[in-house]
């Protein structure tokens, strides 16, 4: 049966933004997936659309899409709670002032908002931070959102009948002729399937090297003002090189209803879905260095969920080495929700032949057998 | 971990009558028993308050008999995590508190069903269970008058306690009609002898208060809080102007605990087995969360879950006609007081179904399932994490709404995060 010009396996989303960026194109599509809209990774999700810039690809993927969703602003619901409430990276000492002062420049050259807060400006931007930072750089144009609902909005925002949803489908494979095979055997077919399945994207093309890197989080009673801003640490530079696998790093995040979402943890090859409470509470101590009155205010849940990680911490977006009629887009570890519209987008362009505003060659699928090698 | 009050053979979760009975079952067999409760007194939500003045009657047959044991107990210790196999995770005044266990009891009771209907987030509605809560607590309720709506013999209970308390009740509105309570009421002199006297006790008490069966609430009229009630029967439709409704639509097993632990749970409630074993080998489950109902049955299972924790599988097993008995008294209970279609639908599109996150019935209604509802609705994500809109969702569309993510109740941060419980310093 001909489905489609489109087939996304994945409502999370990455595989939302890709559907509605086709569908706003005019092409036809139809989403699948075994869980509802944004009930994966998606779902267990911060929600913090950050500019990043490990790498200057990560830097063109986050900045861009950053202005992609300041487009949108206006136009997002409200349950969608985007809040442009900005960045606050905090420096606890003269080495991470110096990676301040970095990123400040880096950003500025770039044409981004930058600005650096010496001790004082730090404690009147966060007063219920420790007393004795060094400092911190405030990227004003950052923002937090509720990603569930960003991805249902994306499903809506496209023309009439152009996306159709399957809920509750699990897809069995991806059928090299284009279109996928369905747990019952039913094939759809489609001009191009794209494999959106994040952390079971390499179930369905194999090979792909997308592994699960898991992250907790606590969320908070209501505490409205106790921070306002995104508050992350940069002390992540020395933790994130560390020979141990398992780190965590103080990031808070402030939501529109007053709770607050504390994180953050990643873990390689743990495969159970649970919260850890060793890692747990390693998190909640490093958080409590931070915001010393922390132990006082009362948690309301943890949880879990798994990002999508890559070797190089790019994702992938555009046809799979193998097979042109297969696209991905998937591997976005901790950035996903940052750069969901960015990657739609690019996919869109490239599906439709139309020039892009930033370069897609650093995301190209086809890298991955180089990198492969590279990491072994 | 090896201070001897944070390790015990057997650990009994929750010190109401199933607690109590399985702690006092435990300890005499020998075991070293610990049992602890979230709130200051034992006894649970039925003998709140009778410790502190001495107790009487059951409630001090059952307390003397766990004091004439080694058992331990432990007060304002409220278990929230389970952070390592064999171990909980406390809050308690002093801080929190891991406890190691080799045979865990989870006897934790239940908590009121909310229904949702239009107006009942106004002041002035309240459940039956939570106005008791507070009369016990000395509330006064002079003059105030009252009608009491819902299903169930704990309505005569509650109103018999809010009379005490010098309220005006006005009216007992019992949703199950004549014929079905005739009929429950022909067999409970076979099913439970003793509740005949109690019911003709409560029937004492409350002289001259108008009970209707056959009849319910269906919404709560006010402007900033309650000043009447609509009511409806087979025949007709009415306003009652009242102070105070108090509703009871009855108790949900609570099973965030046995979840969290990966217990299998059926129909909403947890399984076990007739020596009240879980899915889980070495978890005990007794009481409410294996089904409703009530004092009785909470007795004897916790008797049976405290002697086989303590491997007095024959012991045990002499109370089987006991257990066959009160669970049949249950299922009568189940049958006589389902809730009719009318009282579980009574939402209108726009009613609140869930307070924290405000919300509405006709938001819900798109989704298929409690999780695609929950995640774009926030329904059940605010302060409550769904205790109370769980429950509606679950008797309005069959939604499953149950959680295992820690912690079981909200609980301090310092709590979850220290790493040595017991020795939380001033300078963390
Ligand atoms: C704790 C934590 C915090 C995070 N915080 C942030 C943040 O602040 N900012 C940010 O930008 N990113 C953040 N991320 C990362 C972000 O959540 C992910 O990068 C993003 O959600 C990935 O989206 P996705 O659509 O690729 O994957 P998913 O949301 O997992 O979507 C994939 C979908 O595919 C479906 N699926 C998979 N296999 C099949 C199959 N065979 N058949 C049918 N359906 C299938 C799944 O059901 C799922 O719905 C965080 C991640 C975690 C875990
Ligand atoms: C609000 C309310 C009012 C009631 N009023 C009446 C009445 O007037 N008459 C009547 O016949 N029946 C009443 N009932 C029903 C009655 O409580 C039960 O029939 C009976 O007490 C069941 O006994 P149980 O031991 O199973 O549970 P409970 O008596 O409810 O005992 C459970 C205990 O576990 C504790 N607990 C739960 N979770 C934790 C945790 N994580 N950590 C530590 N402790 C925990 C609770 O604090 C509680 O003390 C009421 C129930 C409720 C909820």
């Amino acid at each position: 049966m001909y489905g489609c010009d489109v087939a996304v396996v994945g409502a999370g989303i990455v595989g939302a933004a890709c559907a509605s960026e086709c569908a706003r194109a005019g092409l036809s599509v139809i989403v699948f997936d075994r869980g509802p809209v944004g009930g994966g990774t998606t779902a267990a999700a911060m929600g913090h659309v950050v500019v990043m810039d490990d790498s200057e690809a990560q830097f063109a993927l986050t900045s861009y899409s950053r202005r992609l969703w300041r487009d949108l602003a206006a136009e997002l619901p409200a349950e969608v709670h985007y809040e442009a409430c900005g960045t606050l990276w905090v420096a606890a000492d003269e080495e991470e002032m110096a990676e301040a002062r970095r990123k400040e420049e880096f950003c500025r050259v770039r044409g981004l908002r930058a600005e650096i807060l010496d001790e004082a400006a730090l404690r009147e931007a966060e007063p219920n931070l420790r007393p004795g930072l060094r400092g911190g750089l405030l990227i004003p144009d950052d923002a937090v959102l509720y990603p569930p609902s960003a991805a249902m909005f994306f499903l809506g925002r496209a023309p009439q009948n152009k996306i159709e949803f399957r809920a509750g489908s699990e897809v069995r494979a991806l059928n090299p002729d284009g279109g996928v095979i369905l747990g019952d055997g039913t094939r759809i077919s489609a001009g191009l399937t794209v494999n959106a399945a994040g952390c079971g994207s390499p179930d369905l093309t194999a090979g792909l090297p997308v592994k699960k890197r898991k992250g907790h989080l606590v969320v908070t009673h209501r505490y409205p003002g106790h921070i306002r801003h995104q508050i992350v640490e940069l002390g992540y530079l020395k933790s994130a090189h560390s020979v141990s696998s398992d780190s965590v790093a103080f990031n808070v995040q402030p939501r529109a209803n007053g709770q607050m979402l504390i994180g953050s943890s990643r873990q390689y090859g743990a495969e159970h879905p649970g919260v850890e409470f060793g890692i747990l509470r390693r998190m909640l101590e490093r958080a409590a260095m931070y915001l010393p009155d922390l132990g006082r205010l009362v948690a309301i849940r943890s949880w879990a969920g798994f990002r999508p990680a890559t070797p190089d911490k790019l994702p992938f977006i555009g046809p799979s080495a193998g097979n042109q009629k297969i696209w991905l887009a998937t591997g976005h570890e901790g950035l996903g929700i940052t750069s969901s519209l960015a990657t739609g987008r690019l996919l869109a362009d490239m599906v439709l032949n139309r020039p892009s505003e930033i370069p897609v060659a650093p995301y190209s699928p086809a890298r991955s057998l180089l990198e492969g090698k590279a990491h072994g | 971990m090896s201070d001897a009050n944070s390790r015990f053979e057997v650990v009994v979760v929750g010190a109401g009558p199933a607690g109590l009975a399985a702690a006092a079952a435990a300890a005499e067999s020998g075991r070293r028993t610990l049992v602890l409760d979230a709130t200051p007194w034992l006894g649970g939500q039925i003998w709140r308050g009778r410790e502190a003045k001495g107790g009487s009657g059951s409630a001090k047959r059952w307390l003397a008999r766990l004091q004439a044991t080694d058992a331990v107990v432990a007060r304002q210790t409220t278990v929230v995590a389970a952070p390592r196999p064999g171990v909980l995770l406390a809050e308690s005044p002093e801080g929190p508190r891991e406890i190691g266990w080799e045979t865990l009891i989870l006897t934790i009771g239940a908590r009121e069903l909310f229904l949702p209907f239009p107006g009942w987030t106004l002041p002035g509605v309240v459940g039956i269970g939570g106005l008791q809560v507070l009369v016990k607590g000395g509330w006064p309720l002079d003059g105030k008058r009252i009608v009491i709506a819902g299903s169930g013999p704990l309505l005569f209970a509650a109103g018999a306690e809010y009379r005490a308390a010098g309220a005006d009740v006005v009216l007992i509105a019992e949703q199950t009609d004549l014929g079905k309570l005739a009929r429950f009421g022909l067999s409970l002199p076979r099913l439970a002898p003793r509740k005949i006297t109690q019911a003709a006790q409560y029937q004492a008490s409350l002289l001259g208060v108008p009970y209707r069966p056959g009849c319910w609430a269906v919404s709560a009229q006010g402007a900033d809080r309650l000043e009447g009630v609509t009511l409806r029967s087979s025949r007709r439709t009415w306003t009652e102007r009242c102070d105070v409704l108090a509703t009871g639509f009855g108790f949900l097993p609570n099973l965030e605990l046995p979840r969290l632990f990966g217990c299998r749970t059926a129909n909403g409630a947890a399984v076990v087995d007739d020596r009240q074993e879980s899915s889980q080998a070495g978890i005990f489950i007794a009481g409410e969360p294996t089904g409703i109902g009530g004092e009785g049955r909470a007795l004897v299972e916790g008797l049976i879950a405290g002697f086989s924790a303590a491997g007095r599988l024959e012991r045990a097993g002499r109370l089987e006609k006991k257990r066959r008995r009160a669970m049949a008294f249950s299922r009568a209970m189940d049958r006589a007081f389902a809730l009719r279609e009318e009282v579980r639908n009574l939402a209108s599109p726009e009613t609140l179904i869930c307070r924290c996150e405000d919300v509405a019935r006709r938001d819900l209604e798109k989704f298929g399932d409690w999780r695609a509802a929950k995640l774009h609705t926030r329904c059940g994500m605010g302060p409550c994490q769904g205790r109370i809109c769980g429950g509606a969702v679950e008797k309005l569309y069959g939604w499953d709404a149950a959680s295992n993510r820690p912690p079981v109740f909200p609980v301090q941060i310092g709590t979850l995060r220290d790493p040595e419980p017991g020795s939380r310093g001033a300078s963390k």
